[in-house]
């Protein structure tokens, strides 16, 4: 155990734990401002708005003695008898100074800055600055430099934290990004010939402290004071970052990293970070339609009320079957446990020998790993391993998706249900005219298909903003999440259409669900509880429910 | 709270004294009042034939119009701070990447619902380039809701129609831009 000192309290921190002045005084509740230090970046010391009163506390003689000057926070290792002193007039004042400085030259263009109202500088200079301004140099625009393809760099608005910079040479190890000139004409730009344009530009927007690097997705297109945010999985790839939505009225924005020490650190790539445009594509299934093969139409093209497809869906799945048939079902590994259980159970309920298959599983290109340990998987989908364990509850010889399409084609299953959910096209003509023998075919996509052609049904998905559940991502971490925006006017949900076809009352819960096939798989029983927002990692809690 | 309540002070009626009893002189003190008011110079007028004066142009809150720069071109910066402040959520504003060199973002749509304004003022208040601005303009109306809702152009059209007889306010208050 080491004793550090904040303030006049003392706190023991583990005698493992290498902390700073900065994480230190967070573990009593102080907070010290700072700019160019960063948890996941190397430290620089380089802002100065961290610097403390600091000293160290002799052990036999409990004798303080400080540091003449003041240090940075952010390179001081908090030790045993480390003593921090972060509100003392003299640190007051340097913080003060350190804000006058940087607002001497920083243009006062907040009402169009586009990180006004999560801005450092701001906060700060409310919190530390002074209220006057004693130099008159009042800059009011900034000169614009695009550095990449999605990042721009208002140049005057930098503080030179450098933290960008650090960020391609550690994180993402491209290092597009450097400092041109030197002192007070000091600038960001990108390296001549090589622009940001890598897997984790976006990341560079997050760090900026201040409005110097803005996002050209997200730019202009709303202020962020009204923006809610609900935290989530990016279903981009198997990695399933924890992710924030953040929206308003029920339009997505943008998603910003959420940080998870197991999972994505504090980065997400610009795959996930761009890949929300389509929940407001409208190109998207948005409502359920019957085709005329199945049922005569009496001319109206009105799409059914839901409360009859409830009804419907069953009943011409139970004819289709008949007495000699047999439902094929592909579960998506997009869908979540939840939605993948219920899927299951129904299944299971309209024909007792129904063949359960794992969904397409998309796949491109292979994994892509970084410097910085952060990985892009190729695998494109965010739940196949959940969706395995819940189908080999049912079938413990897990199918796979071409396993189902042979069997749709050699006609050992006469009506099928396929669920999708996928946000790009994965089927081609060959694979879709597998299922043209089917009686009864019901699809479930976000967007048509070849497949959707050929559907009997044709219900709408929805993306991984408007789910409820849990994914369980390629190392074996399941996180639970909930739904941040209302999917369009018109689209049930699959958790909610499934819940209501299995006869369930009121509202669907995928907590009711989740506890319901955990107490029936010893892999996932360690969902039963309620899940912690890092996740839970399934596999240490096989390890102990095995000894 | 309950009438128990320490933090509650019960206060009763002052009992009538002897001029109160009379009920005569309060009489009387009530009907001299109407009938000061009978002859004293009237306030109301009959609109809409008879225009009312407004007094100070310049501070009062009638129908908002959006300032023109002197290049004509509209003012606002959509920075979204009147929307903010708007306690009515009137104001519908979708930003954009300027045209223009000079300035860095502008309103591509800016809306104001009329019908749903209670003109408090508190847009113009906010404003921090002295772009929207309440006019004199008072008798507000329209034969449907739609027509209510005032966009970016009728808006620029009320600057160009009382810009002459209501000047901008800021160069007097010491405008910023």
């Amino acid at each position: 155990m080491q004793t550090v000192i904040v303030n006049g309290q003392e706190i023991e921190i583990g005698a493992t734990d290498r902390l700073n002045g900065i994480q230190a005084a967070r573990r009593v509740g102080v907070e010290i401002p700072h700019y160019c230090w960063h948890p996941g970046l190397s430290v620089v010391a380089s802002c100065r708005m961290c610097l403390v009163e600091t000293g160290t506390r002799d052990k036999a003689t409990g004798k303080i003695t400080m540091v003449p000057k003041l240090v940075p926070a952010c390179q001081t290792p908090a030790v045993d008898g480390s003593v921090f002193v972060t509100d003392s007039d003299i640190v007051k004042a340097s913080r003060a100074r350190v804000e006058e400085a940087l607002l001497i030259d920083h243009p006062i263009d907040c009402p169009i800055c586009d990180k006004a109202g999560e801005c450092l500088l701001q906060d700060y200079h409310f919190e530390h600055g002074q209220a006057q301004r004693r130099a008159d140099i009042k800059p009011f625009t900034s000169r614009r430099r695009e550095v990449g393809p999605t990042v721009s760099l208002f140049v005057d608005r930098c503080v030179m934290c450098t933290r960008c910079v650090r960020f391609t040479r550690e994180v993402s190890g491209t290092s597009e990004l450097m400092v041109i000139n030197r002192g007070s004409k000091e600038e960001i730009d990108s390296f001549p010939g090589f622009p940001l344009d890598n897997k984790l530009a976006g990341n560079v927007v997050d760090l900026c402290p201040v409005g110097a690097l803005g996002d050209k997705d997200f730019l202009y297109q709303q202020r962020v004071w009204f923006l809610e945010n609900q935290p989530n999985v990016c279903g981009g790839c198997s990695t399933g970052c924890s992710i924030s939505t953040e929206f308003h009225q029920d339009t997505v924005y943008r998603l910003k990293p959420r940080e998870n020490p197991h999972i994505n650190k504090w980065w997400i790539c610009d795959d996930g970070r761009y890949g929300w445009h389509h929940l407001h594509d409208p190109a998207r299934i948005l409502s359920a339609a019957r085709s005329e093969s199945v049922s005569p139409s009496n001319g109206s093209e009105k799409s059914p009320e839901w409360s009859d497809v409830v009804v419907a869906l069953r009943k011409d799945l139970g004819v289709a079957i008949g007495p000699s048939g047999k439902l094929g079902v592909s579960v998506s590994p997009m869908l979540t446990l939840e939605e993948a259980w219920m899927l299951c159970t129904l299944a299971r309920e309209i024909d007792p020998g129904a063949m359960l298959a794992v969904g397409y599983v998309p796949s491109i290109g292979s994994d892509e790993t970084f410097p910085g340990g952060f990985m892009i998987r190729a695998e494109k989908c965010p739940n196949r391993l959940g969706v395995e364990q819940i189908v080999a509850m049912f079938d413990p010889s897990v199918r796979s998706w071409n396993d189902l399409v042979s069997s749709a084609s050699n006609g050992e299953i006469t009506a099928a249900w396929i669920s999708g959910g996928y946000p790009f096209p994965w089927i081609d003509q060959t694979t879709a005219d597998a299922f043209h023998t089917m009686s009864c075919l019901v699809v479930q996509d976000l967007f048509d298909s070849p497949l959707t052609k050929k559907a009997h049904w044709r219900l709408p998905s929805v993306g991984f903003a408007e789910r409820a559940g849990t994914w369980i991502n390629a190392s074996h971490r399941a996180q639970g999440f909930s739904w941040a925006i209302r999917p369009p006017a018109g689209v049930w949900p699959e958790g909610r259409l499934f819940w209501n076809m299995l006869g369930r009352k009121g509202l669907y819960d995928p907590g009711v669900i989740r506890r319901e096939f955990a107490t029936g798989s010893a892999a996932l029983s360690a969902l039963f509880d309620d899940i912690p927002a890092h996740g839970i990692d399934l596999r240490i809690s096989q390890l102990a429910s095995s000894t | 709270m309950k009438p128990t309540d320490p933090h509650v002070t019960w206060i009763d009626d002052k009992p009538l004294g002897l001029m109160e009893k009379l009920y005569l002189p309060l009489f009387m003190q009530g009907l001299s009042t109407t009938a000061r008011h009978m002859i004293s110079p009237k306030v109301t007028v009959h609109f809409p034939e008879e225009r009312p004066t407004v007094g100070n142009p310049l501070i009062y809150r009638g129908v908002h119009r959006l300032n023109r720069d002197d290049d004509g071109r509209v003012k606002c910066v959509a920075c979204f701070l009147c929307a903010t402040a708007c306690p009515a959520h009137c104001i519908d504003i979708v930003a954009a990447e300027s045209p223009w060199s000079d300035r860095e973002k502008y309103p591509e749509s800016f809306s104001i619902d009329e019908l749903r304004c209670i003109f408090c003022g508190m847009c113009e208040e906010a404003c921090p380039v002295d772009a929207i601005e309440l006019t004199s303009l008072l008798d507000l109306t329209g034969k449907s809701r739609e027509e209510m809702i005032f966009d970016k152009e009728k808006l620029l059209s009320v600057y160009d129609m009382t810009k002459d007889s209501e000047p901008m306010k800021s160069a007097s208050l010491g405008g910023t831009l």
